[in-house]
């Protein structure tokens, strides 16, 4: 232990605590803007110094650590001078203007000179060049309210392996995006949003579709329907003052009928169906190996989460035909909204707008992709964040606090418990081991509440074997059969599973997350998404699913109805006319 | 000019053998010679067409049929470059300056074959007429202490035989056959040698530190980054003594126990890389690189790494981020990089002149290094003379030698001997010490307490027509060009300044301008990251503190240099600001 | 790598060309670490300048995001990624220069040249940049063209050393 003093107070903390981390241990905020949890400190943006006896200049709190006897102050006139002046510095070369930015209510940068009170700009000059940056469905990028924190960049690089962010350039003309100060568009970024969510400030935003949906919902000839992917109910709520991990199903409900939806449905009905289609899938894989002894791509990889499939049309194209024909839970749940839903309702496809909300920017991406459309109908029209719908509700008018709780409407908002933990990472497996388990043995899965302990958590790669034991007659060829499966969630953890296949570790089935701790911590969800929040978010949708009687996706009973009405069975004729998809390598920003 | 090849050395009783070899042949060669002539082969005297010259020596020497009986030698540079090319006739130290093809003819007859000295040829040392034709005579050599500089000017730098019979590598085998990595540092700290990279920390203190850490992997690193403007010592040290470099790496490594080095050399350095590289191939040749020096068991790999432009990458963060093949960005210290360096083992990096010191320190005892110089700074310290000042080219003095010795009586005084203003010292981050302190003696404390530094040794003489406004423009447009934009201070702070003092020099300065340039210049100073914003407004806020009056005078539009206000005309400022460092 | 040819410069290479000869350097040093400053440093001595091509090259075989590969060379000065004239012309705007005319002499290159800092000429002979001190200061003011030192320059024989270059 270091013993040291902290504005007179002795402290104690272990060796190699930072000064920030001593500081908040005995109750002393210092401010940040570059640091984030669980990453190398930069020392970049200066606004954490505090002052240690004996040295010459002040020191960044976030990048020095304590040492024996050090006497630090963190409310000296000095420190707050400076800090103050490297807030005043960012805010002499910032070019934005806080009235018309989407982040002003939660913008770190306007909040600490709001706190240190300053009223009066002044250094003025020239600030740093406007670059606005919307060459992507997903996002936009405005470099002018950079303030080159560098956030977004370990993410981006650290995080997820891709790299589509960097420091270009140097000094007072530098800026951070992609390369050459060039457009998104003009390299491999999988449109994840995790910078999105990460910055600080109003420098990358999502690409907002609420006028477009308010557009929508004026409209009298369109029949407007909305679903909701299943993170956004632990999540949403902190857009209104909640704790993180508190689940407002109800609310977000009623509030979407009150923003004027004209239905309410659950893109937990499409995971449902993900699962029974991708489960099927999977066991004709299986079936196709073992028994025809064909060559056919194993392990599967699971295909619902758009940056991940990105990725692999970006940097594996090797591996595109592992990943499951499936669409995502969104899509599907688009496909059959305008198909079967819209000849239940009588209505023509092209009148039937459905609105997603999803944590995710990529889904923005994903649902213009050409592949999701329908006889040039798309799937889906409109997708908002998480963030969207919670400013949505705002320019309405609801009180959210004060609404009642209110149910899904039917047919398509009927879901399963295994469709819930979607949400979070290990979910996906989870619940197509439910449904692939009780296909081939007939019984329900054997576990304590049917979890797989080793696949949740907040580990980046985590296994487990399965070994199948008392088949039904027809799946015979799985009898002791030990399955193996893996889950990952950030890219690059994607990338160490994909180097273990490469090198020849067994697997039949493997989810991937593009984001670290699944959807739950996906781009678009409420900032800041901490591991802290990650496990309150998990919690919660644990418990929507355990709080549930309907637990397995093949057990919804509008399910096996569509099935029965429309589809005929997993993976027929109609299936893979409107679930199913293939993806094609992303060949232009490749060397030629 | 030696007739016979080497083989890998195996021993150090081998390298002995070698030099008295060498030693013996050269004898032989200097019974048998009549003259030997040395033509300085340094950049300065290169580009001022030092080649066609010792062509034509050679041409015309053979026509003489004095082709066998006289020598012709390249050597380091010997200092006083802006009157090269410098030729130096070696049996009286006699040095010709300016010397072109044309007066070759004049010397051979005249010098070498009648021993007249050709009168309007040597070095002119002051106003007063007083010239000499001898080194020895010569104030602007007598003056000076040659302790870094020793070979520069005798040496050929393309030749390790050379290098070898003037006790070459004697200080390395000294280390491997009897020393100690402890005994190695005992000696160095003994000696009291600081770097002479800018900061002067101790280097015996860096190497401990290195020569304690456990970690198998070590490595060091010579920074010849150079990067400030008006200093070109390092240069001159690559080009002209570049085994000595090699020489006092080698036994560095052997201190810290690295096996693998490398000398960072900036991007301009053309020819000092191509002897760098030449003296590298010649010291594995000679198995004096390589695995098992002299059989000693040490190995010692060395590599040349080029910068790319980026001043910053001085700074040893960044300089080892730039080795690692990234932007060279610093980041915090600590850890420091003899905790975490080059891939994240223990480095140690210091400066070429640093380096040269150490064979020289090894080989004649620490003690009697230390006994030049200060009670606190031991040594001499090269400087490069520039600007407004007679003989500008490199110098080398006691530490502690005072300001007017080396402007007045070593440099010859100002040009034209108009009227001295200040000297600049430490380059953009250093300050100007005025006329008043012309006699502060050169050592780091003396130059801290004038708000001015030491540095890396440039030092650049202004006089009446120069202006302090403008020289502080000046040094600001390069700061922020160079600052690499990681943190807020320095990237915004910088630019802000700029704008400032930009604005003054246009005739459009505020009352007040002063006041926020000092609020910018000591914030910067003691919120940025690394060393380039901490010392940025250094020399605005020296030119602020001893010229203040010429910042008031212009913010009522007078520039008593006549400099400023004059862009409509010329129109460079802009385009100067838009320069940037990008081609 | 010094003794790299630099006056090799072949403004027209194609694409193939380019991409062949990123080839063959990769292939010598791709497990080197830190080798991709040194790469980007012998591309830019072959062609004056470093094509897209080659960029996206080294990035996908040493494995570096080309955002990061941009950053590197948007970092140091000496990258560009614009052809360069034929004779690069860099005036030294160094302190040394500065204090002993550097500016004048500068001026009478641009004017000279016609062109500005970063331009080249429409016949691309020459391409105009700065330098912040080459060294030289003993010898100021100092010029470069093509990496050729030429000290204690007059204004008045700017004309004269330029029209040497030009073919
Ligand atoms: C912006 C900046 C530029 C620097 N440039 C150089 C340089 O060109 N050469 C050098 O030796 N040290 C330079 N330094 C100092 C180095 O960081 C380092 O302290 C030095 O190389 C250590 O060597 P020494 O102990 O032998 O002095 C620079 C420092 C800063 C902050
Ligand atoms: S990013 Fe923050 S400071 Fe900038 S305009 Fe938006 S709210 Fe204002
Ligand atoms: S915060 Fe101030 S400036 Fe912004 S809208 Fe309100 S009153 Fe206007
Ligand atoms: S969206 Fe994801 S991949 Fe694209 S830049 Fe942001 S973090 Fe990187
Ligand atoms: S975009 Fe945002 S996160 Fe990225 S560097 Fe700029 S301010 Fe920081
Ligand atoms: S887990 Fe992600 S992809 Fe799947 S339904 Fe939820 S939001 Fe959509
Ligand atoms: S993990 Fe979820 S939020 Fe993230 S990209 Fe995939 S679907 Fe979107
Ligand atoms: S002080 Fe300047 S050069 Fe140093 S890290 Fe900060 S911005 Fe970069
Ligand atoms: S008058 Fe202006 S230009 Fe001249 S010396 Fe004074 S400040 Fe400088
Ligand atoms: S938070 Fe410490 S420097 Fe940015
Ligand atoms: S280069 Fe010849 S005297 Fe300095
Ligand atoms: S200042 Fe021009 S060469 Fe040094």
């Amino acid at each position: 232990m270091i013993k040291l003093y902290i504005d007179n107070q002795p402290v104690e903390v272990p060796a190699n605590t930072s000064i920030l981390d001593a500081g908040r241990g005995v109750g002393i905020k210092i401010p940040t803007l570059c640091f984030i949890e669980n990453f190398e400190a930069k020392g970049a943006c200066r606004v954490c110094l505090v002052e240690v006896k004996g040295a010459k200049n002040l020191v960044a709190a976030c990048s020095t650590t304590v040492l024996e006897g050090m006497e630090i102050f963190t409310n000296s006139k000095t420190v707050r001078d400076s800090r103050r002046f490297v807030v005043e510095m960012l805010l002499s070369e910032h070019n934005g203007d806080c009235k018309t930015c989407l982040r002003n209510d939660d913008c770190e940068l306007r909040q600490l000179a709001s706190e240190m009170g300053i009223n009066v700009l002044e250094f003025e000059g020239e600030p740093a060049p406007q670059n606005i940056d919307d060459s992507t469905p997903a996002l936009i990028r405005d470099s002018g309210k950079c303030i080159k924190c560098r956030r977004c960049v370990t993410i981006c690089n650290e995080v997820q392996g891709v790299g589509a962010l960097f420091p270009q350039g140097r000094g007072f003309y530098s800026s951070i995006g992609p390369s050459f100060a060039e457009n998104l568009a003009a390299v491999a970024c999988v449109q994840c949003g995790q910078c999105a969510a990460i910055c600080p400030v109003g420098a990358i935003i999502e690409k907002d579709h609420i006028a477009g949906v308010w557009q929508a919902i004026d409209n009298p000839s369109k029949h407007v329907i909305v679903q909701t992917a299943p993170a956004i109910r632990a999540a949403l709520g902190e857009c209104f003052g909640y704790e993180p991990g508190t689940l407002v199903t109800g609310k977000m409900v009623s509030a979407l009928r009150r923003l004027g939806f004209d239905k309410v449905f659950d893109t937990n009905f499409g995971a449902d169906l993900t699962i029974v289609e991708e489960g099927t899938e999977l066991l004709h894989r299986l079936k196709k190996a073992l028994v025809d002894k064909q060559p056919v791509a194993l392990p599967q990889f699971t295909s619902c989460s758009p940056g991940w499939i990105n990725f692999v049309e970006f940097y594996y194209p090797d591996f595109l035909e592992n990943l499951s024909t499936c669409k995502s839970p969104q899509q599907m749940f688009g496909a059959i909204a305008k198909t079967y839903y819209a000849e239940k309702i009588g209505k023509r496809p092209e009148d039937i707008v459905v609105v997603s909300v999803m944590p995710c920017t990529a889904k923005k991406y994903e649902a213009q992709r050409p592949e999701m459309s329908h006889n040039g109908i798309r799937d889906v029209d409109y997708v908002l964040t998480t963030r969207e719908l919670g400013r949505m509700i705002k320019q309405a008018g609801i009180d959210f606090r004060s609404l009642p709780d209110s149910k899904m409407d039917s047919p398509l908002g009927i879901s399963s418990g295994a469709a819930d933990i979607f949400a979070n990472t290990g979910g996906v497996m989870e619940a197509a081991i439910r449904t692939v388990y009780e296909i081939v043995t007939g019984r329900p899965l054997p576990t304590n509440q049917l979890h797989i302990e080793p696949l949740m958590g907040l580990d980046g790669l985590k296994k487990a074997t399965l070994k199948i034991e008392g088949t039904l007659p027809e799946w015979q060829f799985l009898e002791g059969i030990e399955l193996k499966v893996g889950v990952a969630h950030s890219l690059t953890n994607a990338v160490r599973i994909i180097d273990a296949v490469k090198k020849g570790e067994e697997f039949h089935f493997i989810e991937v997350m593009t984001c670290p701790g699944g959807c739950i911590g996906g781009g678009g969800q409420p900032r800041f998404t901490t591991n802290e929040v990650r496990k309150k978010r998990i919690a919660a949708i644990y418990q929507e699913d355990e709080g549930k009687t309907l637990r397995k996706s093949h057990e919804n009973p509008d399910i096996k109805q569509l099935y029965a009405e429309f589809l005929g069975k997993p993976l027929g004729e109609k299936s893979h006319q409107l679930l199913h998809t293939h993806y094609k390598a992303k060949e232009n920003l490749k060397p030629t | 000019m030696n007739t016979f090849t080497v083989s890998k050395l195996q021993s150090v009783s081998e390298l002995i053998q070698l030099r008295s070899r060498l030693l013996n042949e050269e004898e032989q060669a200097g019974l048998a010679r009549k003259e030997r002539i040395l033509i300085c082969m340094g950049g300065g005297c290169l580009a001022s067409g030092a080649r066609k010259l010792k062509d034509e020596f050679h041409k015309q020497l053979h026509h003489a049929h004095l082709h066998n009986s006289v020598e012709v030698k390249g050597i380091g540079c010997p200092g006083p470059c802006s009157h090269g090319p410098v030729v130096i006739i070696d049996s009286d130290k006699t040095l010709y300056q300016n010397v072109s093809p044309g007066d070759i003819s004049e010397i051979i007859e005249q010098h070498i074959q009648n021993r007249q000295i050709v009168e309007r040829l040597i070095f002119r040392d002051n106003t007063d007429g007083k010239s000499a034709s001898s080194i020895a005579d010569i104030e602007f050599f007598k003056r000076q202490t040659k302790i870094v500089l020793h070979n520069c000017g005798t040496v050929d730098p393309l030749s390790i035989n050379d290098y070898i019979s003037h006790n070459g590598y004697a200080a390395l085998s000294k280390v491997l056959c009897g020393m100690t990595p402890e005994t190695v540092i005992r000696e160095i700290e003994k000696s009291g040698l600081r770097g002479r990279g800018g900061a002067g920390f101790p280097t015996s203190l860096k190497w401990s530190l290195a020569s304690k850490s456990s970690s198998s992997q070590k490595y060091i690193i010579c920074n010849a980054d150079e990067g400030d403007p008006g200093a070109y010592m390092n240069r001159s040290e690559l080009e002209g003594d570049p085994h000595s470099i090699i020489e006092g790496m080698a036994i560095g490594a052997f201190a810290i126990g690295a096996n693998e080095g490398f000398v960072y050399v900036r991007a301009e350095y053309l020819l000092a890389v191509e002897r760098l590289q030449n003296a590298i191939n010649q010291t594995k040749e000679y198995g004096l690189l390589g695995d098992n020096i002299l059989g000693s068991g040490f190995s010692f790999n060395l590599e040349i790494r080029m910068g790319s432009g980026a001043f910053v990458c001085g700074e040893e963060t960044a300089l080892i981020a730039s080795i690692e093949g990234k932007r060279g960005e610093p980041r915090p210290r600590p850890p420091f990089p003899v905790q975490r360096g080059l891939w994240g083992k223990p480095t140690v990096i210091n400066n070429v002149e640093t380096f040269v010191n150490v064979p020289v320190i090894l080989l004649n005892g620490g003690d009697r290094f230390a006994s030049y110089g200060t009670q606190k700074s031991k040594g001499t310290k090269v400087f490069a003379l520039a600007g407004s000042v007679r003989h500008s080219g490199l110098v080398e003095v006691p530490i502690g030698t005072t300001l007017r010795e080396l402007i007045y009586n070593i440099g010859g005084g100002t040009v034209n001997d108009r009227p001295f203003k200040a000297a600049l010292i430490g380059g953009s981050s250093g300050g100007c010490i005025p006329k008043e302190h012309l006699d502060v003696p050169l050592d780091y404390e003396s130059l801290n307490e004038l708000g001015a530094i030491m540095g890396s040794g440039g030092l650049i003489i202004i006089d009446e027509t120069s202006c302090m406004v403008d020289v502080a423009r000046f040094f600001f447009e390069f700061v922020t060009e160079e600052s690499c934009g990681k943190c807020t201070p320095c990237r915004v702070g910088t630019k802000r300044i700029l704008e400032i003092l930009l604005r003054i020099c246009d005739g459009e300065g505020k009352p007040g301008d002063i006041e926020k340039l000092i609020h910018l210049g000591e914030e910067i100073k003691r919120t940025s990251l690394c060393g380039l914003g901490q010392s940025a407004p250094n020399f605005v806020l020296s030119a602020i503190r001893y010229f203040r009056n010429e910042f008031e005078a212009h913010i009522t539009r007078h520039c008593e240099a006549g400099v400023c206000f004059r862009e409509k005309k010329f129109n460079d400022l802009e385009i100067q600001h838009s320069a940037s460092t990008k081609d | 790598m010094a003794a790299e040819d630099n006056k090799n410069q072949q403004a027209l290479a194609t694409d193939e060309e380019i991409l062949t000869y990123v080839d063959h350097l990769i292939a010598e040093c791709r497990e080197k670490p830190g080798i991709v400053i040194p790469l980007l440093q012998i591309t830019q001595k072959k062609y004056g300048y470093l094509p897209e091509p080659a960029l996206r090259k080294i990035s996908h075989e040493l494995h570096i995001p080309y955002s990061e590969v941009a950053g590197i060379v948007g970092f140091y000065a000496y990258f560009s990624i614009q052809a360069k004239g034929k004779n690069v012309v860099r005036v030294c705007q160094g302190t040394a220069c500065h204090v002993l005319g550097g500016n004048e002499v500068f001026a009478a290159v641009k004017k000279e040249l016609k062109i500005d800092v970063g331009e080249t000429t429409p016949d691309g002979q020459f391409s105009l940049a700065v330098g912040r001190c080459f060294g030289a200061c003993g010898m100021a003011p100092v010029i470069m063209v093509n990496g050729e030192m030429i000290q204690q320059v007059k204004p008045s024989q700017i004309k004269r050393i330029l029209r040497k270059y030009k073919k």
